[in-house]
């Protein structure tokens, strides 16, 4: 058996694209999978893939895939949970792998109440030392990294739902390019199936880079007034994903998916621009991760200069034009 | 309608956190969880609208009565908090099932929620920041749990929320008895009077440990934590004023560190 490898199967639930493909967190969570066990990565794709899927998910390292007909209703964290449940009864994992979204998470922590094992969440890096999971994630607003052991024993297989952005995807597999799919049956619990899917709509908001998962963000915050023209000119060249604070969301400026900080989304840019933002905890416990933090904002007292590696104390409407344009010429 | 609203009793955000032995340093700063605020505000106003009795139920060190006061001055009738040596460091799991035995006693029932018609609770809370709690503990009560409500109406019989996840809006409903989390979204915390603190003072709040939930003693988590460090506070970088010229400048430093 190879070095620091479990050697039991790993099941992974693949979420996908509203086409029916996994969504590339889904890959990288296999990849995630195929390095830390010798033994199956078993894919799980509630409500079943695009036929093309299946090829995608043996060379990230997929052995096989689990399909479950849930009549529609996967999007349903419960029921997707029920899935996981019993996938995990039926493959007998070391460990159970999801993604670490909010949905991710509750997924999570359902299925390992009814299992009656543990989980954790927001996971950034998981290793095996000897015969021990070791999973590692920062806490309190990412002030402090912690490291824990995980017992993962197939008798009560841990559930843990990881941040995929945080993990270099492996090269692909030299495997099979065809694995087989197969039809998993998932007892559906009252309570689950008992959730009432009255209207669901995807916006396309999603257009440009993930926000999670992009290089460059700017963050659009009370300062710029609403501008949203000024915060493109300077996120599309820059090829940025725009992210906001709650209060830019508040007024209605932005989707609400853009919402970064404590109650919205954490990320992990090289390059965070802050525009009119005053860098309040609730907001700056969002982006802890970032690598370089920039900042323009007319207020010099403001916490976010604390934390800042480049703070221009100055009027967005004037700095961000200049800015923008002088970036244009610099970059030819 | 009969409504427990969950509760954490949590290090202030703002206050200087910090773990030791690989456990949250607790009893320092400690604050009603913010997002809790929400649930409390949301149980107190369905039952100013359609009657009943909100329970606020807390489980923690003794002192988390204090949060449970906080929710007392916000309005809920009367408050039970969980407290057991053996809790301390409880895992999600655990939490779900110790939280899920207090309901059940609340609602007069050996299993499941006997006569709670809604529990409510908020988003996350702010010291783990997990947000597996609302899910888990449905699980536990073998109730629906409709999760991260941006906002919530409830029917004698019926809860229908509406949230947006991500790139996701969507509208859920469930029957009652059900399990609800609320986002800071879904409404505005009200503000407690003096009146209304000083009725708080009057109001039952029940200590129970796990002996009194007929619970033994807690399972092996099978997570342990075995390292945890500080990370370096980011430090302030260079400063520049605007007199013309800062968002050349700005260029010209995001060119030279190769960040554009
Ligand atoms: C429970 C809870 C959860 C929360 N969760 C989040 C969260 O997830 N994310 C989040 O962002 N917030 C969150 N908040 C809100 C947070 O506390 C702050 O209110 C918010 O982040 C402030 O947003 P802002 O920086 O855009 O606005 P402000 O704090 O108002 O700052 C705007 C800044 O722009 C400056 N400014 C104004 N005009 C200009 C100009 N022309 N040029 C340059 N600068 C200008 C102002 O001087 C000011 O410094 C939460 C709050 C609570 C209570």
């Amino acid at each position: 058996m190879p070095e620091n490898m479990l050697n039991a199967p790993i099941v992974v639930l693949v979420d996908r694209t509203p086409e029916g493909i996994p969504t590339a967190g889904a890959l990288a969570l296999v990849s995630v999978a195929r390095a830390l066990t010798s033994a199956e990565v078993v894919a799980l794709a509630p409500g079943g893939l695009e036929p093309s899927a299946s090829a995608v998910l043996a060379a990230a390292g997929a052995a096989r895939v689990l399909v479950a007909d849930l009549d529609g209703r996967e999007a349903v964290a419960a029921v997707a949970a029920d899935a996981v449940v019993a996938a995990v009864r039926s493959v007998r994992p070391a460990v159970a792998l999801v993604g670490s979204d909010y949905r991710g998470k509750e997924i999570a922590g359902r299925a390992a109440v009814l299992l009656g094992s543990a989980c954790a969440s927001d996971v950034g890096d998981l290793e095996v030392v000897g015969s021990e999971l070791r999973a590692s994630k920062l806490v309190l607003s990412g002030t402090w990294s912690t490291t824990m052991t995980v017992s993962a024993q197939s008798d009560h297989t841990p559930v843990i739902s990881v941040h995929p952005s945080a993990v270099e995807p492996a090269s692909p597999a030299a495997g099979e390019a065809e694995i087989p799919v197969e039809p998993l049956d998932v007892p559906l619990s009252a309570e689950a199936a008992a959730v009432k899917v009255v209207s669901r709509e995807v916006s396309d908001a999603a257009a440009g880079p993930d926000l999670a998962e992009a290089q460059r963000v700017v963050v659009m915050g009370r300062g710029t007034d609403g501008d949203l023209g000024l915060v493109h000119s300077l996120a599309d060249p820059l090829d940025a994903a725009i992210g906001a604070t709650r209060v830019a969301c508040d007024e209605g400026w932005i989707e609400r998916s853009a919402q970064v900080g404590q109650t919205g989304v954490s990320i992990a840019p090289s390059l965070y621009i802050g525009l009119g933002v005053s860098g309040a905890v609730h907001h700056t416990s969002g982006i802890q991760g970032a690598g370089t933090i920039v900042a323009v904002c007319d207020d010099s007292e403001a916490p976010i200069f604390e934390m800042a590696d480049y703070g221009v104390v100055g009027d967005v409407a004037e700095v961000v034009p200049q800015l923008v344009e002088e970036l244009a010429r610099l970059r030819g | 309608m009969k409504i427990v609203v969950c509760i954490k009793h949590v290090p202030d955000v703002q206050s200087e956190r910090r773990l030791e032995e690989g456990r949250l340093v607790r009893g320092e700063d400690d604050v009603l969880n913010e997002l809790d605020e929400n649930a409390v505000e949301a149980a107190v106003a369905l039952v100013e609208e359609l009657g009943g009795e909100v329970i606020a139920l807390c489980m923690g060190p003794e002192d988390a009565e204090d949060g449970v006061r906080r929710a007392l001055q916000m309005g809920a009738d009367s408050g039970v908090v969980v407290s057991d040596d053996a809790l301390v460091g409880a895992d999600v799991p655990t939490t779900a099932r110790t939280l899920a035995a207090a309901v059940s006693k609340i609602g007069g029932a050996d299993s499941g929620p006997g006569d709670v018609d809604l529990v409510i609770t908020g988003m996350a809370s702010l010291d783990a920041m997990t947000s597996m709690l609302p899910g888990a503990l449905a699980a536990a009560l073998h109730v629906p749990a409709l999760t991260l409500a941006g906002s919530l109406e409830v029917s004698a019989d019926e809860a229908t929320i509406t949230r947006s996840t991500g790139t996701v809006r969507e509208v859920l409903s469930a029957p009652l008895p059900a399990l609800v989390s609320v986002t800071d979204q879904a409404n505005e915390p009200r503000y407690p009077n003096f009146a209304a603190m000083r009725a708080a003072r009057k109001k039952p709040v029940d200590v129970w440990d796990l002996g009194d939930l007929g619970l033994d003693a807690v399972a092996e988590a099978g997570i342990a934590v075995v390292d945890f460090t500080e990370r370096p506070a980011r430090e302030a970088g260079v400063i520049r004023t605007d007199a013309g010229e800062a968002g050349r400048e700005l260029a010209a430093w995001l060119v030279e560190n190769n960040l554009v």
